[in-house]
């Protein structure tokens, strides 16, 4: 059973003017069975908590630990983290003309299975996979992400996580731009992922609707590169009826007190 | 990062008079002739040698190789195929097109035999195999491929081996024949190869062109396709990876004279080193012309080319000109750009190592080219020539 723990993460992206500082002491534990729901509003982290757990080169993480079972997955490189077990449905998942959607699924799950999955099994569990998330055969063959419609990649993304399995998976705001029934489908897909009860899942999303879908354990609040306030499913219920103002408004507050500190 | 290039300097005349002095109006005025003495030595200034590293082009283009090695020419002969070997008086040479720079005008002059390959109905394919003179000679050589009207036919040219080769390669389409030609350069280290293409598209002709740039330490070939009447259409592929050291130079004029005919070009080229004194260069000049005649032409160029390393350097130039408003399409275009650093990272967090990454990024760049060649045994080996290319830095 697995535990990714986050302790006082701080992080920086990298900017035509110098570094900037956007993650400011995330703490969190996620354990097997557990899903936790990230909301916060635009531009407050949640993103650049994503990249930096999965060691995107844009983001550095300047000081605190991401451990995933004790191991300090900060000292490794992006693959040896997903070979680890973790893995980032992405926002925006990457076009990668010539590779054939085939042939990375393969080297993916080779990759992280350790060896090259016995091709008859393989293509029979693609092909189930692929129909559980209502995609079109004719994928297999097609360029990775190239021409994909917002919906068919995120689509894809719950594909690449049905197969490859991961210990945790954090999935960064997989429920944009789908219309309902899409929704439906890649909620559908994380359920049978979380089913085994083996997996951790960590959910950020901008709306409160895919938590109708996947029902969280925890719900954190996410606000100037933090987590300012966490609490149950109820807390979700909380921000769909008054929205972050109360946590904007708290950052906003905090700055003020911090420089009148300073002064 | 990608940069897109468009519109940069014509060719320049070749003749005495005012090489490199005066700039002529257009690809299509360039200076030809079979005379060696009819050019000027070329000094490296001059616009169709101002990217090739003169002082490694062992003296073909300045009169100081002595031209004295010989460069055997052997054919698969199958039925339908007929090989000759003739004397420089038979009329069909030069029937694709005259010499438009001092080393394919050298070559020309120097040659003292050529090969005729005929192709005749449907052949199975044919390879012709080029091989160098040896280390530190030189040779001049001279191979024609022609068609009957009507013919469908493969042919595979490997040029390979060691030593220094000036060459015109002239290939004469028929009306209605089909030719599917790939050229592979396949040289030793110490090898430099300056090739003049001649290709003469005939009457509703098709050419499908695969030029490859594997090997050799410079070479540099220059190819001209012209259209003998309406109706031909050309396919130019091309494929090179420059390793460290290495001098690989393409350029090409498409020149659109008769009307409804089509013309696609499309490039690619990876470059890697791992030594700062040993860099990598590759050139592609890609010219098409169309004339005021030539009209309902339909034509694109494109050249792609993928930088791997430090210390490389991609030199590319396309250039349209078009005399006539009643052309059915023309474009062109150019990229040279690093790995992006979004796709590696989007393969690398499923668990794909950095350097299997970067090899299924290098691999779908050639793809687009290889999965065109329909030999299974020629693609195979290509297709592992470029991984025994990327074993050598190990990106």
């Amino acid at each position: 059973m697995s535990t990714l723990e986050i302790k006082d993460l701080h992080a920086s992206v990298t900017t035509e003017d110098g570094p900037k500082e956007i993650l400011r002491g995330v703490n969190l534990t996620i354990r097997a069975g557990e899903t936790h729901a990230i909301m916060g509003p635009n531009g407050s982290g949640k993103s650049t908590l994503a990249y930096a757990i999965a060691g995107h080169p844009k983001y550095e993480t300047t000081s605190g630990e991401v451990l995933l079972d004790g191991e300090n997955v900060l000292e490794m490189t992006v693959d040896e983290r997903a070979r680890a077990g973790l893995f980032l449905a992405m926002q925006y998942p990457v076009e990668v003309p010539g590779v054939s959607m085939a042939n990375f699924l393969r080297s993916a799950a080779t990759a992280t299975r350790g060896e090259a999955p016995k091709l008859r099994t393989w293509v029979k569990e693609v092909k189930s996979a692929m129909s559980d998330l209502d995609i079109d055969a004719e994928f297999a063959d097609r360029s990775v992400n190239e021409g994909f419609s917002g919906g068919e990649k995120k689509r894809h993304e719950v594909l690449q996580l049905a197969l490859l399995n991961p210990k945790i998976a954090v999935l960064d705001e997989t429920d944009s731009g789908l219309d309902v029934d899409a929704l439906r489908v890649v909620s559908e897909g994380i359920n049978r992922y979380r089913a085994s009860g083996e997996n951790g899942v960590l959910l950020i999303t901008h709306y409160t609707r895919i938590l109708n879908h996947i029902k969280p354990d925890k719900v954190h609040v996410f606000a100037g590169g933090k987590i300012v306030e966490s609490g149950g499913p109820e807390l979700a219920d909380e921000l769909e009826a008054n929205g972050y103002v109360r946590f904007t408004g708290a950052e906003a507050a905090s700055v003020e007190s911090g420089l009148a500190n300073a002064r | 990062m990608t940069t897109e290039v468009s519109g940069l300097a014509p060719e320049l005349k070749g003749a005495k008079e005012g090489q490199g002095e005066v700039p002529i109006a257009s690809a299509g005025e360039r200076f030809q002739s079979f005379d060696v003495n009819a050019f000027e030595v070329p000094g490296g200034r001059e616009e169709n040698w101002r990217f090739t590293p003169m002082r490694r082009l062992r003296g073909l283009h300045d009169g100081t190789a002595a031209f004295d090695g010989t460069a055997a020419i052997s054919v698969t002969e199958t039925g339908g195929v007929t090989v000759e070997t003739v004397g420089r008086d038979d009329s069909r040479l030069g029937e694709a097109g005259v010499p438009a720079d001092r080393v394919a005008a050298a070559a020309w002059s120097s040659f003292r035999e050529a090969t005729v390959v005929s192709l005749d109905g449907t052949p199975d394919p044919v390879t012709v195999t080029v091989e160098g003179p040896g280390v530190g000679a030189t040779a001049a050589s001279h191979l024609q491929i022609r068609t009957t009207p009507n013919t469908e036919a493969t042919v595979v040219v490997v040029r390979q081996g060691s030593g220094a080769l000036a060459d015109n390669l002239e290939v004469v389409l028929a009306e209605a024949s089909r030719l599917t030609l790939v050229v592979t350069e396949e040289w030793a280290d110490d090898a430099v190869h300056v090739g003049a293409e001649h290709l003469s598209i005939g009457k509703d002709a098709t050419l499908r062109g695969t030029a490859v740039q594997l090997g050799g330490d410079l070479v540099r070939v220059s190819s001209t396709i012209r259209y003998a009447a309406p109706g031909g259409d050309a396919e130019l592929l091309g494929l090179g990876f420059a390793d460290g050291g290495q001098h690989l130079e393409q350029r090409l004029l498409v020149d659109h004279a008769q009307p409804n005919c089509t013309s696609n070009v499309f490039y690619k080229n990876a470059l890697q080193t791992n030594d700062a004194n040993d860099p990598a260069h590759t050139v592609w000049i890609g010219d098409v012309l169309i004339r005021a005649a030539a009209e309902n032409t339909r034509t694109f160029e494109f050249n792609r080319n993928l930088v791997l390393t430090e210390h490389a350097r991609a030199d590319s130039v396309p250039n349209l000109e078009i005399e006539t408003g009643e052309i059915a399409g023309a474009g062109h275009a150019s990229t040279t750009g690093r790995f992006d650093d979004e796709q590696l990272f989007y393969l690398q967090s499923r668990g794909i190592p950095e350097r299997d990454a970067r090899r299924l990024v290098v691999r779908a760049f050639f793809h687009e080219i290889l999965h065109k060649i329909k030999l299974p045994e020629l693609r195979e080996r290509l297709e592992e020539a470029v991984e025994a290319e990327l074993a050598v830095t190990g990106v």
